[in-house]
Formats: C-alpha cells, structure tokens, sequence
C-alpha cells in the first residue's frame, strides 16, 4: 500500500461509535430489537462467521446487519453476484470449517434450490433464511408463508432437511440458533422459514446467560480419534451423521454430489449402493422426525375444536383461541408448530384425538394443511383452510370463519 | 394496562416507522411494558403510503398488529380515510389540519388538530414534524412516560440533530397542553 500522510479521509465511525462496536455476540441483556437483526444476533451467537448473499425485499435488512456485523466478529461478509452463487458460496464456506448463512425470499429461494440440493447429497450444514414475500413471480413484498411446500420439495430430488417457522422477534433469535445447531448435528441445510410480520416486527428480545443456551459443534475425525487413512468422509458415526473434516485439517475430504459409497467413490454403481446411499440420507431426517421436530399444544384435553397455525399467524390463531374461550368455548384447542419439515406424525397424533373441526390460518391459499390432514386422516371430520394472501389474519377473520363453520 | 393499540399514518418519509420505533424502546426498555412496533408500505421509499403500529400492554401480546385503535395519527388525508374505521369509539384522532383537510366523519372520536409541519418548520425543518406528533401523543395519551419517550429519542436520533428534535418533540407536547 502506498502511503500519502497528507491524504486524510473522514473517518466512517466517530470515536464514540468506535468505542459501542460490539466485538462479538451480543451480550445477555434486554434489547428492542427488529425481527431481522434478531436474526442475524442469534446466528452469530451460534457461531456462523460467513455471510453471502443477494439484497432481496423483504430480506434485505439481515444483509444489511450482517454486512456490518460480520467484520465486526472477525467472519466474512461477501454481495454475491445472486443468489445461485450465494447459496453455492456457502457450501465452499461450510466445507472450509466455518458457519455460513445467506437471507433471501421467493425468487431467490428458487435460484438457490441447486445448492439446497447439492448440500443434502454431499451432507453439507448451512442455514438459508426465507423471508417469504407473497407469490408467484415477483408477487409483492408483503408477508407471505407461500413457500412452506417450496422448502420441503422444491429442490430436485426431494431429499430431506429441517424448516422452522418463528413468530417473533425472540424466535427470530432462538430459532436461527436451533437451525445452526440443527445443521450442524444433522448435517443438512436448516431452512429458516421466516415471514415478513416476524422479520419486520420491532419487539423485546431477552438474551439469557451465554452459558444457559446450547451451541452444537459439527463432529470432526479427528474429535473422534479417527486416524486419516481409516476416514471414510460418507461413513456414518454410531448411525447417525459422518463426521466432516474441512480441508486443510489432513483428512481426505471428498464433496460428492453423485451417488456414492461410504467412502465417497462413485464408481461400481448400482441399485443397492444407490439405496444405502439416498436411503440413508432421508432416514437420517426422517427417522429421527420425532426428536427434531417441536410442536406445542394448549388446552388439547377434551378438544372437540383445533385452530393449528405456524409462523407470525399463531399470534393471531391463539389470541382468536384466547378470546373465544373466554366466551365460553371450552373445547377449542390450539396447536403450534415450531419446526415444518420433518413433519413428526406420531407427536401429532399423540397430541389430537378426535376432534370435529381443524381450522387452519395460513398466509397462503392452503398449503400446510395437507400434510396435516395426512398425519390426521382418520381422526378429524373436517378440514377448513383460512387462507390470506399478503397481510396476516387478524383475530377477527379466524374467529368468523370458526363462528360460521360452527354456526355457533 | 391492558391492551392499547396505536396507529400512526402518513406519507413515506415524514418519519412515520422512526416514531413508531422510538415510540415502542420507551415503553420496552424503560416504562417496562410490552411492546410491539410493526409497520407496513409500498415499495416506493419516499411518498407512498406508509403505516407503523404500537401494541402495548402489561401482559402478553399475542396479536401484533391493531384490531380497533385507541389512538390514530393522521399525517396525511388519505391516512385518515382508510383507517377511521378502525378507530375505537372514544378513540383519539390526532390530525395535522395542514393535510388533512376534510372533516372526520365520526362524531364519536376526540379529535385534536396540532399543525406539526408548522411547528416543525418553526424548529428548524420539516422533518421534525414526526417529533411533535410524537409529543402530542405523549401529552395526549399518558400511556408512555415523558422521560422514557426523551431517553429513547436521544438513543434513536442523530447526535446533530438531536437538541432539534428535543425541542419539536417538547412543542408538541406545549401545542396540546394549550
């Protein structure tokens, strides 16, 4: 660098701003805090330290603060040249050893769906953010839940990974620290499923003792004792995920998006070898659907009707539910789903007996409700979607539409 | 406190969102209620129609957004037209007469006209019409404590401007106490 003493620049911080950087995650404390930069706390807190990404309405903000953040806690923060080459940045990120997101919403969700592909063949751990805006096309930049199936089966091949749906700003926090956690326990890319209401919303968030919260660290080989000539980079540890080393640590490390045996070799290909490999990948998601999803119930006992909602409507869902027992409904229930994808049948069914009605508020025109109706196929008489395109439900559209279909 | 609900409306720019923020830190962080602060507008950053929302209460808040309003700020005529209706009977409706210029027609909201671009202009700038908005609401509804909503201008604004804002912020509260 060529230095010129005489060249002065006005400095970008007053030396009163320098001195309220905060120099790694936010300490515990009280903030009032918008949904997004939430977000972004809550993925520093877990250790994400690459950000990449494409400025998108109404993502844009979680860019913005992680731009100015990033630096700030000695990770990376990169503008890509779109969204396709942000998500793929993140599978380099991620198998160099490091934490990566990226935040966008519908029509870049689907330029990243390679890499979400990619990353489930190669079991590659990072978190995209979704938040959704309303569709199809350029739709508007309102809120939406329109890409609840888009998450789970949009990318090719349909292979399994983990959704979340928060509804607040301090779930915007805790639940972008579970995705990490998430991701790297299970080696999968985690799908923050958030929505404009949450991710726009200005609200208190309580950041509790660092050591009260968890933070889950990839397995590597070497954690393991495993010697690099025994590592075989697809062999999964005690029947659950393969350890992953990031290169440079010694190990043979082999990115593999084909089908491929335990050790990463490609050749010899058959039936069999395909089915142990993809087989194994969905099982690891799928079979363990009742240990990583979270749904929450009230007043479920003796429930004769449901009101099942996710993501910002369960605000309106349960305060509908609160107002209505209040007027003496005492059979009505409530269910909340914290995670999406994978969808844990049993939990469900072991939460809802039989019940009359299902009433379900979704920002979209009915999508959720039909892996639901799955899971509860012989236990509920009727199914009612409350659709809402571009504005979240209010209390008093669900209660209507209860009121009408109930007639009471 | 229950649940108090406050809508302020206006054009984009007239600082709409900021008072909205500043509005929900005092009562969060140092009157210690609950609260949420939402808002919502178009895609255009300047002169679209711009709405930024404040739920307060002592308990929970499940529900983010307004149902009926105890409060509504109209900036703006069109501000006024969509969202009386939402107005709670007894509701306050604080106007500037400057662009709202038609009548409210509900009889059974307290209407207060306070010309904040006015003030604002006699401060310095126009741009701190959304501080004297904020003062009247402050005199006006009692529902956020004067030092909590002071502390968390000084927090939200820009140092340079900072007495400026003060001083419009005050003028509103000085214009309703008349």
């Amino acid at each position: 660098m060529s230095g010129n003493d005489e060249t002065s620049f006005e400095p970008l911080l007053s030396d009163e701003e320098v001195q309220k950087v905060i120099r790694g995650p936010l300490p515990p404390g009280d903030y009032y805090l918008f949904g997004s930069d939430a977000c972004v706390e809550g993925a520093i807190f877990a250790g994400c330290r690459y950000y990449a990404g494409y400025p998108i309405t109404p993502a844009s903000e979680i860019m913005e603060r992680s731009a100015q953040r990033m630096p700030q806690v000695g990770g990376r923060f990169i503008q890509m040249e779109d969204e396709i080459a942000s998500a793929c940045s993140l599978i380099g990120a991620s198998w160099a050893g490091k934490k990566a997101m990226t935040a966008t919403s519908g029509p870049g969700f689907s330029l990243m769906m390679e890499a979400v592909s990619f990353a489930i063949m190669s079991e590659t751990p990072f978190v995209i953010v979704n938040v959704q805006r309303p569709g199809p096309g350029q739709g508007y930049i309102n809120s939406s839940q329109e890409d609840v199936m888009q998450a789970r089966w949009g990318h090719h091949g349909g292979g399994p990974l983990i959704a979340l749906a928060p509804s607040s700003v301090q779930e915007m926090y805790d639940f972008t620290v579970a995705a990490f956690n998430y991701a790297e326990e299970w080696r999968v890319p985690v799908i923050l499923l958030a929505d404009e209401t949450a991710a726009h919303m200005r609200e208190k968030l309580t950041v509790r003792p660092w050591n009260e919260m968890r933070v889950f660290n990839r397995f590597k080989p070497q954690d393991l004792k495993i010697a690099p000539a025994e590592f075989r980079p697809y062999d999964p540890y005690q029947g659950k995920t393969p350890p992953m080393p990031a290169w440079g640590d010694g190990y043979h490390v082999n990115v593999v998006g084909l089908v491929h045996h335990p050790d990463g070799n490609i050749s010899k290909y058959g039936p069999e070898m395909h089915l142990d490999c993809v087989g194994r990948i969905h099982r690891k998601i799928e079979d363990h659907a009742e240990e990583i999803a979270q749904v929450e119930g009230r007043h479920l006992e003796g429930c004769r009707n449901l009101v099942v909602a996710y993501g910002s409507p369960t605000r309106s869902a349960f305060e509908a539910v609160l107002d209505l027992r209040t007027q003496g409904w005492d059979d009505l229930g409530f269910l909340r789903f914290k995670t999406l994808w994978p969808l844990p049948e049993k939990k469900i069914r072991s939460l809802v007996s039989e019940v009359e009605n299902v009433f379900f508020p979704e920002m979209n025109l009915g999508y959720f409700i039909h892996p639901l109706k799955e899971a509860l196929r012989d236990r509920v008489k009727r199914f009612v979607p409350i659709p809402s395109l571009g504005q979240l439900h209010s209390p008093d559209q669900i209660i209507a539409k209860i009121r009408e279909v109930t007639g009471k | 406190m229950k649940r108090y609900e406050i809508r302020i409306a206006g054009f984009g720019g007239q600082g709409v969102v900021t008072i909205g923020k500043i509005a929900g830190v005092a009562a969060a962080l140092y009157d210690k209620k609950n609260a949420v602060q939402t808002q919502s507008y178009g895609p255009e950053s300047r002169g679209g129609a711009c709405k930024s929302e404040v739920v307060l209460s002592d308990g929970d808040i499940h529900y983010p957004k307004v149902r009926t309003a105890d409060v509504l700020v109209a900036l703006s005529q069109m501000a006024q037209d969509i969202y009386l209706k939402d107005l709670k009977p007894g509701g306050l409706l604080i106007i500037d007469p400057l662009t709202v210029i038609k009548d409210a027609p509900r009889a059974d909201v307290r209407v207060f006209k306070v010309p904040t671009a006015e003030i604002a202009v006699a401060v310095g700038n126009k741009k701190f019409q959304n501080m004297v908005a904020l003062g009247a609401l402050c005199e006006l509804t009692g529902v956020i404590s004067r030092e909590a909503l002071e502390k968390s201008i000084s927090e939200n604004v820009p140092p340079k401007t900072l007495d400026q804002n003060l001083e419009a912020f005050k003028k509103g509260i000085d214009y309703v106490r008349k």
